[in-house]
């Protein structure tokens, strides 16, 4: 692997005013002259270079900064440099020993209990404190020793394990496969060990020395006329202040995710949208970009009415939030099959609702941040991302340039769930350095990182679902609107992929479903995984369950009965041809729905506010890009000296694709997976792999991987004049083909090179099949699905309206697991996010900008969690894999919600289920209709 | 730069406090996150080199905390079931980073309406010993706290200590219930300490009750506590709370929980505490 960062930057040794202060680092004698003042993290990180401590929200809120101080965990953002003095700090960097893994950290690659490694740090740090105090330590020792860290990948159950397992004396084999057998193996993260010694780079970490910071002054307002005064006369009475960029600065000054709908401007135009909104940006030395005071710009705002929420933006007369457009509505999408009025009519029992979910944040442990530096005439970033090359994209466009003259280096990505598919510090630090030549990073605060990003689009839904007597369903309605907030974002993919998931993952003949998405002045609402669907999901899981309750028939039985399997057609007329697992996933879900009932009603007998429920969700999700081709291209080299190396574009969020891609083109090309070095994500060396959203890169990179390593053993085997069935060694300067009863051997130095010394490659590019959607909605969005279901376990005390999930079983069907332990991974953390979406998270523009007042679920709140995969094979897919990033969170809170009603009655139909909201719902239902 | 004060002697800081303004910095559970993304300008007295201010003590009538003694120092002493309120609250405070730099005195200095550390101490009858250069003062914890982050503490004061009176009876126990919407790292939506003393003949001869995040301040629910004495020390006990008892709170509405909801659940939570410390006692 290669090592990240434009290049190595030097970071020791800033020296300010102040005296030194001396303590110890890892046993090591250090002494920064700084400010005393100064949090112990920076000192860490930017006076010693001890990137591997995080900073996630300079609050205490993340515990990303955990450190031990005199062998006890604390947040170095909250310590003082000056009360380290004398003292011994303990960092992550400390727990290899000459370069080996110690046994925590080796238990954490072997359980895959670091995915982004965002947390991993202070996850480490923590645990070393817990094993110190307690060798042999309980699962809830565990857990409460690390409840002040915050995980948003994991879903914490895999930390948890492999804390309990570094404190017994198992072995902890963590070999490769051997050649062939990589795929659906458990391999370790193949990128795993910098993030488990701290020296991985993120995209606050490996910023020179020499660059300028810059800082974007943000509006306090949702909607405002903004009236600048003379900017350049205030920075000039600011030492350090080199510029102030405004729009003026800006050569094409609009973002946005599609080219017809760059509504989003870099810098105001005069009007801000939503609190967050970027006005000017200061660019400087750190320290004096961040002690100007906002107060003290000449900014001056003139509020505008504001449009707050779905009924204002309908609402007639209703100010616009974008002049241009004739209304608030973006956009409108729609699906029409059969004629639903009259099936509904016709049905036997039907069920309807109105459901309401709010604004999420993706709260990844690791803020938006990155570095850009000119070099001649190209720019260059090195930047924390999801989508390198739309990145590219744009940033091109804004200053100006050709494709060519910008090049994207992702860093490390610390978790992006949606959230870094849309551009944050890029256009901005690029333009920055064009203008200056002088390196420029830019790091979001926590706050401004909630602010600024996109969230998940708040919805409201009403639908109806009917079915004939015997459970079999007839027809839905389903109408979705959707708060795309200030800007569009990704507002048109989910408004056009919920329609076609409306009748969740069941055959149904007749169907009526639209999506609108409307602007506000709320914060714009973009990509958060699912696209809508988890929204869709809450909807018709509910009818289902009124579908049951209605026919006096079990709830799973139900779902099984409409499953949607290989040969039904959906909504859209697609008629799946294969790997359409739902069924498989409810039987092996049955015995446990058993248990899960007769353990609530077991549980139930005593008396007490305390009541235990249980409920079922269903999912599917197309994978990839609706109904629009997204192609992914890799290529695979093998040199002279016998390397292998896969230029390989996607990027791995923590979600895997490294790691798989390498099992997949491993397998294919007929070697072992660690043989293959990769070039990862940089723009100027590996092809567009598209973006890293819509489970798409297991499926769609995958296959590519899988064309790309078949091509290199065909290209391989030509040499060799073998069969397809000789096997490839590969042995210093030469390869060993052997066939049969036959060896022969390729001297790779003898064969033609080009200028890199390459002398074979292979490349392979895959675009899944899909059609447009006419008019009514009607084609092949997607190549293939996937699909879900879920058991939820919940005690709601009834007194207080809190709910404590007790148990989860999920079985999904991801055609294929090509590593198990990442399979479960993706799954555990979808639920975790799922759990979150029920009943904690709601993010409020003013009110809950950190990380304590906006909730995420802790280590304590996830709850024992069992995850059966199902293999449907798809065809298409690489080995018959398709992906699983975003479905583990689609089904979990329709059966939190489920499990709520059936332990209390209740029927959830607005999420967060808050305890406040929760404990009216009950004290209404006590009271009687 | 600003000034960083960090003297080794209490009468250096007391000093310093008397000739100007500076902002005193404990564990800085406060002071931190009350500054993200913003100058770090202020000229501080880090209080965190005084002598003897850590180790928990035991004098005659009384049980003394000092300044610098955290949340950890709290769960770790040896302290008579009357903390046992005060130790379930510090176990619950932020994480383990936040329980091991944090300080009770500087939760009570900071005096947030959901702060942990008051109405258990308030349950407690506390008060806090107040120093100035030219003076020192004991005043009840009730009288420090003013309003929703506002105290008596002037500004050349330092807090040195909180002070616990001994209960008078042999059998006393405290107990202590937090509601939040999670399980860890979270602030309470509503809170309730209560501290019990049982006669010879089991009955409850003096009881405190307070309830935070329900008021600017966290309060003392008189009317609870005068109901309680003479009965049974038992389960029973939570059966005494009636609605009117909440009659001191006034909750607000905000993204934590509406006041409604606080209302009801202080009604539950003080249920529950005091049917448990019944049945402890
Ligand atoms: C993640 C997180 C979670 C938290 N969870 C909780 C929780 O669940 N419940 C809760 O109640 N609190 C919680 N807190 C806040 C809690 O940690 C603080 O209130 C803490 O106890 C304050 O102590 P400190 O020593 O850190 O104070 P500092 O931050 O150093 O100071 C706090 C304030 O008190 C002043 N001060 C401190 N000591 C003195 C003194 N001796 N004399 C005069 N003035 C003084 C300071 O000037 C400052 O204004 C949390 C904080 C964080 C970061
Ligand atoms: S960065 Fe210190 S707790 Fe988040
Ligand atoms: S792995 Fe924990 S935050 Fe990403």
């Amino acid at each position: 692997m290669s090592a990240r960062g434009l290049d190595g930057a030097d970071r020791a040794g800033a020296a300010t005013l102040g005296d030194a202060i001396a303590f110890t680092v890892n046993g090591r004698a250090v002494s920064v002259t700084a400010p005393p003042l100064r949090r112990l993290a920076d000192a860490l990180r930017d006076d010693l270079g001890l990137t591997g401590t995080k900073v996630g929200c300079n609050a205490g809120d993340c515990g990303a900064c955990t450190v031990l101080l005199d062998g006890e965990q604390v947040c170095s953002c909250m310590v003082s440099l000056a009360q380290a003095a004398g003292r011994s700090v303990e960092t992550v960097e400390g727990l290899a020993r000459n370069g080996r893994l110690n046994r925590l950290q080796r238990a954490f690659l072997r359980h895959g209990a670091a995915q982004c490694g965002a947390c991993t740090p202070g996850m480490l740090v923590a645990a070393t404190e817990v094993l110190r105090a307690s060798p042999r330590p309980s699962p809830v020792q565990v857990m409460d020793g690390l409840g002040g860290v915050l995980c948003r990948c994991t879903g914490y159950r895999k930390i948890v394990a492999a804390v309990l397992d570094a404190a017994g004396d198992a072995p902890q084999p963590l070999g490769t496969p051997p050649p062939g057998a990589a795929v659906g193996a458990r391999l370790a993260k193949l990128d795993g060990v910098p993030k488990l010694t701290g020296a991985e780079r993120y995209g606050a970490d490996a910023v020179p020395q020499d660059a300028l910071w810059l800082r974007i002054v943000r509006s306090p307002h949702d909607s405002a006329r903004v009236v600048l005064g003379d900017l350049e006369a205030a920075a000039a009475g600011w030492p350090g202040v080199a510029r102030v960029l405004t729009a003026a600065d800006v050569p094409s000054n609009r973002v946005g995710i599609y080219p017809d709908l760059r509504d989003q401007p870099v810098l105001t135009e005069k009007i801000v949208r939503h609190r967050g909104d970027a006005v000017v940006a200061l660019l400087g030395a750190r320290e004096a970009v961040t002690t100007v005071r906002d107060e003290d710009l000449p900014i001056r705002y003139e509020p505008l009415p504001a449009v707050r929420g779905l009924g204002e933006a309908q609402a007639t007369g209703a100010p616009r939030v974008h002049d241009e457009m004739e209304s608030n509505r973006l956009i409108e999408g729609g699906v029409e099959c059969g004629d639903a009025a009259a099936a509904l009519a016709g049905c036997a029992v039907t069920a309807e609702g109105r459901f309401e979910t709010a604004f999420v944040e993706h709260a990844y442990i690791e803020p938006e941040a990155g570095w850009a530096r000119r070099v001649g005439e190209r720019v260059e970033l090195f930047v924390s991302t999801q989508a390198p090359v739309m990145n590219q994209v744009m940033t091109a466009e804004v200053l100006g340039l050709a494709l060519r003259q910008v090049r994207i280096v992702p860093s490390a990505c610390g978790g992006g769930f949606g959230g870094k598919l849309d551009v944050s510090v890029q256009p901005l630090t690029a333009l920055g350095a064009w203008l200056t030549g002088k390196p420029v990073a830019c790091v979001y605060e926590r706050p401004e990182s909630m602010m600024a990003s996109p969230k998940r689009h708040p919805s409201l839904i009403e639908a109806r679902m009917g079915c004939d007597g015997d459970g079999a369903l007839q027809a839905v309605e389903f109408d979705a609107t959707f708060d795309t907030g200030a800007y569009a974002s990704w507002g048109p993919t989910v408004a056009s992929r919920v329609p076609i998931h409306a009748t969740g993952p069941y055959a149904v003949p007749a169907v009526s479903a639209r999506g609108r998405a409307y602007y506000t002045n709320g914060p714009p609402a973009g990509a958060f995984r699912g696209f809508g669907v988890p929204q869709a999901a809450i909807a018709h899981e509910a009818l289902l369950d009124d579908l049951a309750e209605g026919l006096g028939m079990d709830r799973l039985e139900l779902r099984l009965k409409n499953a949607i399997r290989v040969g039904d057609a959906t909504a859209t007329g697609q008629v799946l041809e294969a790997s359409a697992g739902l069924a498989p996933c409810l039987e092996a879900l049955a015995p446990r729905w058993q248990r899960a009932l007769e353990d609530a009603a077991r549980s139930n007998t005593q008396d007490g506010p305390v009541r235990r429920g249980a409920g079922i969700g269903c999912m599917w999700y197309g994978i990839g890009n609706t109904a629009l081709s997204n192609p992914s291209a890799m290529r695979i080299t093998l040199d002279r000296e016998g390397r292998l190396t896969l230029y390989n574009g996607a990027v791995d969020i923590g979600q895997g694709s490294t790691t798989i891609l390498a099992q997949i083109c491993a397998d294919a090309l007929g070697v072992a997976a660690d043989r293959i070095a990769q070039v990862l994500g940089d723009t100027d060396w590996t092809e567009d792999a598209g973006k890293t959203s819509a489970s798409r890169q297991t499926f769609v990179s995958g296959k590519a991987a899988e064309l790309a390593g078949s091509a290199l053993r065909a290209a391989i085997l030509r040499e060799a004049n073998a069969a397809g069935d000789a096997t490839i060694e590969l042995a210093g300067g030469c390869v060993v083909v052997r066939d049969g009863g036959r060896r022969v051997e390729i001297a790779l130095g003898r064969l033609k090179a080009d200028e890199r010394g390459v002398v074979l490659e292979g490349a392979g590019s895959f675009d899944p099949p899909s059609t447009a959607l006419d008019a009514k909605g009607q084609g092949a969005p997607y190549a293939t699905y996937a699909f879900g279901a879920q058991i939820a376990v919940v005690d709601v005390d009834t007194e207080l309206g809190t709910v404590t999930p007790v148990r989860i079983h999920a079985a999904h069907d991801v055609g294929r697991a090509i590593n198990p332990t990442q399979v479960e991974g993706q799954i555990e953390g979808g639920i975790a996010q799922g759990l979150g979406l029920a009943l904690m998270e709601e993010y409020l523009p003013g009110k809950t900008e950190n990380l304590h007042d906006y909730l995420i679920p802790t280590i304590g709140d996830v709850p024992e969690i069992e995850v059966i995969i199902v293999e449907d094979p798809e065809p298409l897919g690489p080995f018959g894999a398709k992906g699983v990033g975003e479905p583990g969170l689609v089904p979990t809170a329709p059966a939190i919600l489920g499990a709520i009603r059936h332990a209390t009655g209740v029927r959830v139909t607005r999420v967060p289920a808050l305890p406040h909201r929760l404990r009216a719902a009950l004290r209404a239902r006590e009271a009687g209709p | 730069m600003p000034d960083y004060l960090r003297p080794t002697a209490l009468d250096d800081a007391l000093a310093a406090l008397s000739r100007r303004r500076l902002t005193v910095l404990a564990g800085g559970t406060d002071f931190y996150p009350a500054r993200v993304g913003a100058p770090l300008d202020d000229d501080v007295l880090d209080i965190s080199a005084l002598p003897a201010l850590r180790a928990i003590e035991e004098r005659d009538d009384h049980w003394r905390i000092p300044a610098l003694a955290t949340w950890t120092d709290i769960v770790r002493a040896d302290l008579p079931h009357w903390f046992d309120g005060l130790k379930l609250a510090a176990r619950e405070i932020g994480g383990r980073q936040v329980q091991n730099t944090g300080t009770l005195c500087g939760n009570l200095c900071n005096a947030s309406p959901a702060a942990d550390g008051v109405p258990v101490l308030l349950s407690l009858d506390a008060e806090v010993e107040l120093a100035s250069l030219e003076r020192r003062e004991t005043i009840p914890l009730a009288d420090f706290l003013r309003g929703n982050r506002e105290t008596a503490l002037a500004s050349d004061q330092l807090m040195l200590a909180v002070r616990v009176p001994k209960p008078r009876a042999e059998r006393a126990r405290g107990h202590f219930l937090k509601l939040g919407a999670r399980r860890h790292l979270v602030i309470s939506i509503v809170m309730v300490a209560a501290a019990l003393e049982a006669d010879a003949a089991g009955r409850v001869a003096r009881a405190q009750v307070a309830v935070g995040a329900c008021s600017p301040v966290a309060r003392r629910l008189t009317a609870l506590e005068e109901a309680l004495v003479g009965r049974p020390c038992d389960a029973a006990l939570g059966e005494v709370v009636t609605e009117p008892h909440m009659a001191p709170l006034a909750p607000l509405d905000d993204a934590r929980g509406s006041a409604a909801y606080r209302l009801d659940a202080a009604r539950t939570l003080a249920t529950r505490t005091l049917a448990e410390l019944g049945s402890m006692m």
